[in-house]
């Protein structure tokens, strides 16, 4: 049987549920702002966001390698790819680019030009540390680690902050090889 | 509706039901040897307790992914056999048949392995399996009352799955 080619961002997007994108931002806006309430400190919220993230990227990734049809992977260089292009128009439907690219390929920057999460959204001088979009650096680094590259994932640029489009580096600590899990003398 | 019982240990064996004829067993695994499920439709002859029985098919499986992949006489890189292997390096086998069953195998690179066990003249399964995934991302990997990386206990998942098993020629 041939295999299947894997199928672009744009095809699989038009095959998903799709949620009301007001609905989808008006939500993810709530959520932070009940954060803000609950915890009050700036940082604690950018924390809770990326382990929100997190959660959400390890169960995210089965339904990404379940839809996509990639393959594998060669490289980290692929694996940025198929985030940007992939990744990101299937679940937001938007496209990101991939830049920045650093000498060893372990290192590179996510840019986007469209948000959905932030529609609607200043900060005020109030909440200026907080990273409004932290659950996505949660996601990449959770769904990454599922296939074994511990990844560490920052904000350089935000668009909430004054700057020009959205900017994720991602960097590849390291691959984590399967083990055998059990010990020999069990 | 589902409802969870939340413990750690991989779930004993359910009585056989009649439904799902053509199969006689199905196992999930996640990366870390965690049996997240396991399904009995018709299995004659038990030799192992459950928990040993687990731990021999992961640990097959595992060491047939190795072997397989060092043994590629396509692959130029050189890995040892026995150093773990990074994702995307290597083969991956799919299947293997014995005179009386066919063991149908497939991995995600998330580490989930689907095991399926029918007879012996079934065709090429692969398919199928990915079919099996995808109903593992819709029953149970979206719902929010299942803990990844603990046994599956969903009970549309299990109906689905059945159903969908009795179908496979």
């Amino acid at each position: 049987m041939a295999p299947v080619a894997p199928r672009s961002g744009d095809a699989i997007f038009a095959n998903v549920e799709r949620v009301n994108a007001e609905l989808f931002t008006l939500t993810y806006g709530a959520i932070v702002r009940q954060l803000l309430t609950d915890l009050e400190e700036v940082e604690e919220v950018n924390k809770q966001l990326d382990q929100m993230g997190y959660n959400i990227g390890i169960r995210l990734i089965d339904e990404f390698l379940a839809k996509s049809n990639v393959a594998r992977c060669v490289d980290f260089k692929d694996t940025a790819e198929v985030i940007a292009k992939v990744g990101f128009k299937m679940f937001l439907g938007v496209t990101a680019s991939v830049s920045n690219w650093d000498a060893d390929g372990t290192c590179c920057s996510i840019v986007l030009e469209d948000n959905p999460l932030v529609d609607f959204v200043e900060l005020p001088d109030t909440c200026q540390g907080l990273y409004y979009c932290n659950v996505l650096s949660g996601v990449i680094r959770g769904a990454l680690e599922m296939v074994s590259m511990k990844t560490e994932v920052t904000w350089v640029r935000d668009m909430l902050r004054g700057d020009d489009a959205f900017e994720l580096q991602v960097k590849l600590l390291k691959q984590v090889p399967e083990e055998y899990p059990y010990k020999d003398d069990e | 509706m589902q409802f969870f019982g939340g413990s750690e240990i991989s779930p004993s064996p359910p009585a056989p039901t009649a439904s799902g004829n053509n199969a006689h067993m199905m196992y999930v695994f996640n990366r870390n040897g965690v049996c997240l499920l396991y399904r009995e439709w018709n299995r004659p002859l038990h030799t192992l307790n459950a928990q040993q029985d687990h731990k021999l098919m992961f640990g097959l499986l595992f060491s047939l992914k190795s072997l397989t992949a060092k043994m590629d006489p396509t692959n130029a890189g050189k890995g040892n056999l026995g150093v773990p292997q990074l994702p995307g390096q290597g083969c991956s086998f799919h299947s293997f048949r014995t005179n009386t069953y066919k063991l149908s195998f497939m991995e995600s690179p998330s580490g989930i392995k689907i095991i399926l066990v029918t007879h012996p003249r079934t065709g090429d399964l692969r398919e199928s399996l990915k079919y099996i995934y995808n109903l593992y991302v819709d029953y149970v990997a979206k719902n929010p009352l299942y803990t990844p990386g603990t046994s599956i206990r969903c009970e549309l998942f299990n109906t689905n799955l059945d159903q969908y098993v009795r179908s496979i020629a």
